[in-house]
């Protein structure tokens, strides 16, 4: 199985790449990628030069332009998109209609895949993407069970990617605006969810709270794990109940799931993190790729090695057990 | 301005919904959509009462449209999609997956679950047989300003969210069913038992979020009150009001007051505010720093 | 799965009681010099950073008995060191061999943070952006002072090496080869 794996910088690439990625996804830096945060992402000539890296290691590069565009500014999508081509990329992953209907249209020759933030979940929507738009492969959105996606398998031609470690969204990709209703930035918008802009951390004598625009998000005690104040992961009360509401804060492990990722039928696995180091980037992949290479020759998946990664240090299978909902 | 009745985002008991669209077939609005729009799995408590719901609504002389499902997973739901087709008055699509099933000479609308951010998906929904769009309450009125002007070039009418409880999230895991510890599955219609939405409170008790199972809400209610002269100004047609317990019909009729001048901004909040049992008021997705922010609030104050 | 796998070495004791006599002004001097040829030779560290160039950092190795203040000036930079606290825009505290390790790209930054190894205070963006910009430039601070160090390089060179053994801090750039 592919492996496709986050890079916020250059530096990120390179190591990606020598870390044994076979292909590497990243972003322009401005509003047009999902991962819009500060000090990440690509200029045109960092892209360019990523490209021909990642190429000359015989790995590949796939540009997410994968925000909403702004009306009355969509002409910075479409040269991100154009750009993107020029600069030798495989594929652009794409989530609005309207952009992937341009691209189409004015850049047929340039692959098409189907952001998750399009958050395609059956495989009528797959087939809608590839009729109308030529989509080549979408990346499925975090709400489905291993079964659902072998059952999307087999009834569409189109390539599907699923995400294995790293951040987990719980609520439907690009359908979700709690972070604008509490920062005025989005994921869609504005390419950012709980911005760091926004997240004010208090430290009172190693108790930590963090409140995002104003809102508190979690208080944790002197030795426990702090997570990133991610408002769906936030510590809430309802009725009687106070606790982690809509999802714990813990992040996405499907590693040893990867056996059953193959015979569902997926084609790639894809690593979040885009924002994370090159270091984590560097482990985590490593581990993926002696993961699928076991997998591919019928040795038993190696040892998660992964835990000091993952948020909170906790990590989950997610909606891929179909428990978690 | 037009007032439509977006789809009941809540679990309500067959009876009460029955009333509810009985009350509805007076209200001074020209337009309901009703249907299931969160759950599938509510849908059998009053799916036999749709078909009368309509036709009364229809003798009423109101606009009627179906919702489609906001997410369509299984493979009931997509079944459950497709068959809409054949529900013999107009779709409102909340989920793409809608128009793997419509033909292509049929016309529909789309509701706010769909992301309409830009002119070019506008056009792309009109060129596919789009006649209405209620845009995503996330927009500031800049994208409003420019989709009213793409819209009315195109012959799409194009309402904004102006009134209740806004839809912020959607997703595979049922929070209802998570807070009594159950699973989605054998979740006993926990959402029931909260008509309006289950309040979520932040740990300093600042009421923040709202859950109705699979969809989070915010806990405030979107009001377009103190907006209904730039809505105009920027060429919006309709004014979309999302149902609620309590006196709904009062809400339509305070709104009608609004639109024909009987009534002020600060009138219709304060009657807003009364009808809604005291919700605070939002309308800062449109103007303001953040979705949460109300534009009459004091400054520091969280709205 | 709460289990801290990565264990950071402490500065040992007795040079950080060292430090604690120390005239400051020379290390001040030398540390200034050295943001100077990192600026010069790292110019798209500082384009990455962008507007939050202009703000203050402090950097305040937790077992060490002084404190830092970046400015990073966009691309003019200047490094002052206090036994007092500092006032900055953000600050980032840690162990030593947790911050060093974070710029030799040895640790994650991320990691260290849900684990609490690292505190963070003020404009977190800002905090966001310099990690960022200094994880992209693969800085390599003991190649740097070496390169400094003239006909002394060969000798810096070993006592870094010696350090790092006994310490156990990276006190130079973490890679490794290509893997497949």
């Amino acid at each position: 199985m592919e492996i496709v794996c986050p890079a916020g910088t250059p530096a990120s690439l390179r190591a990606a790449v020598k870390a044994g990625a076979h292909t590497v996804y990243c972003g322009f830096a401005d509003e047009t990628n999902a991962r819009n945060f500060p000090g990440l992402n690509f200029d045109r000539d960092e892209m360019r030069e990523g490209v021909k890296f990642a190429h000359d290691h015989g790995a590949k590069v796939l540009v997410a332009i994968n925000t909403y565009p702004r009306a009355g500014a969509e002409a910075i999508w479409h040269r991100a998109v154009a750009d993107a081509e020029s600069s030798g990329a495989d594929a652009v992953i794409l989530a609005d209609l309207g952009l992937l209907a341009y691209a189409a249209k004015h850049h047929p020759g340039l692959r098409r895949h189907l952001s998750v933030q399009a958050a395609a979940a059956n495989a009528d929507m797959l087939n809608f993407y590839a009729s109308e738009f030529g989509v080549k492969r979408v990346v499925l959105p975090r709400v489905l069970s291993v079964p659902e996606i072998a059952a999307i398998n087999a009834e569409t031609e189109v390539e599907t990617e699923v995400f294995v470690f790293g951040g987990l969204c719980v609520m439907a990709e690009g359908r979700c605006s709690l972070s604008s209703y509490a920062t005025g930035l989005s994921p869609n918008m504005n390419g950012v969810c709980s911005p760091a802009s926004h997240v004010e951390y208090h430290d009172d004598h190693g108790a930590l709270s963090a409140k995002l625009g104003g809102f508190t998000i979690h208080k944790v005690g002197a030795d426990e794990p702090a997570p990133y104040p991610t408002l769906c992961k936030g510590c809430f009360s309802a009725g009687d109940a106070t606790g982690h509401l809509f999802e714990d804060p813990v992040s996405l492990n499907a590693e040893k799931l990867i056996p059953q990722l193959a015979k569902a039928g997926v084609t790639a696995l894809k690593i979040e993190g885009r924002q994370r180091s090159r270091s984590y980037v560097a482990q985590v992949v490593r581990n993926f790729r002696a993961a699928v290479e076991a997998q591919a020759a019928g040795r038993p998946m190696p040892e998660g090695m992964l835990a000091q990664l993952t948020e909170g240090q906790a990590a989950t299978a997610g909606a891929y057990k179909k428990t978690w909902r | 301005m037009h007032l439509t009745v977006g789809p009941n985002q809540f679990f309500w008991k067959a009876d009460a919904w029955s009333a509810f669209y009985d009350q509805m077939a007076a209200a001074p609005v020209e337009r309901v959509v009703l249907g299931e729009l969160v759950c599938s799995k509510r849908l059998p408590f009053y799916q036999d009462r749709i078909p009368g719901a309509i036709e009364t609504l229809l003798e009423a002389g109101k606009e009627v449209a179906v919702t489609s499902l906001a997410l369509v997973t299984l493979k009931r739901e997509r079944k459950l999609t497709a068959e809409l087709v054949e529900a013999g008055v107009e779709v409102e699509v909340n989920d793409l997956t809608m128009l793997a099933y419509l033909p292509k000479d049929v016309p529909f609308s789309v509701g706010p679950l769909v992301n309409v951010y830009n002119e070019g998906t506008l056009a792309w929904l009109a060129d596919r047989g789009a006649t209405r769009i209620c845009l995503p309450p996330e927009l500031p009125l800049e994208s409003v300003t420019a989709l009213a002007a793409e819209g009315a070039k195109r012959g799409v009418t194009v309402e904004v969210w102006g009134h209740g409880r806004l839809p912020l999230a959607i997703s595979g895991r049922c929070y209802h069913a998570r807070l009594h510890k159950r699973t989605k599955d054998n979740c006993q219609f926990a959402c029931e038992d909260d008509p309006d939405g289950l309040t979520v409170r932040t740990l300093e008790d600042q009421p923040f979020l709202a859950m109705n199972g699979v969809q989070t809400l915010s806990d405030s209610c979107a009001s377009m009150a103190n907006q209904l002269e730039v809505l105009n100004k920027a060429g919006v047609n309709a004014l979309r009001l999302s149902p609620q317990t309590g006196d709904f019909l009062g809400v339509c009729q305070a709104w009608r007051d609004r639109i024909d001048g009987r009534i002020d901004a600060a009138a219709l909040s304060d009657r807003l505010e009364t009808l809604s049992g005291g919700m605070r008021l939002s309308d800062g997705f449109l103007t303001g720093a953040r979705g949460a922010d109300w534009s009459r609030a004091k400054e520091g104050e969280v709205a | 799965m709460h289990d801290h796998a990565v264990q950071l070495p402490v500065f040992p004791r007795l040079p950080a009681f060292a430090l604690r006599g120390l005239p400051l002004t020379p290390i001040a001097l030398a540390l200034g010099a050295f943001a100077r040829r990192m600026a010069a030779r790292h110019p798209s560290m500082f384009k990455r950073l962008g507007d939050y160039g202009n703000l203050r950092f402090v950097l305040d190795p937790t077992d060490l008995p002084v404190t830092l203040l970046l400015e990073p000036r966009a691309g003019n930079p200047r490094l002052r060191l206090s036994r007092q606290p500092m006032q900055g825009d953000a600050r980032i505290a840690g162990p030593l061999s947790g911050l060093l390790g974070m710029v030799h790209g040895a640790y994650d930054g991320d990691a260290l943070f849900f684990s609490r190894d690292l505190v963070i205070e003020g404009d977190t963006a800002a905090v966001l952006a310099l990690r960022n910009a200094i994880d992209d430039a693969e800085l390599d601070l003991a190649a740097e002072a070496e390169a400094m160090s003239g006909p002394f390089a060969a000798q810096v060179r070993r006592l870094i090496q010696l350090a790092e053994t006994r310490t156990g801090v990276a006190l130079s750039r973490h890679e490794e080869g290509p893997l497949w």
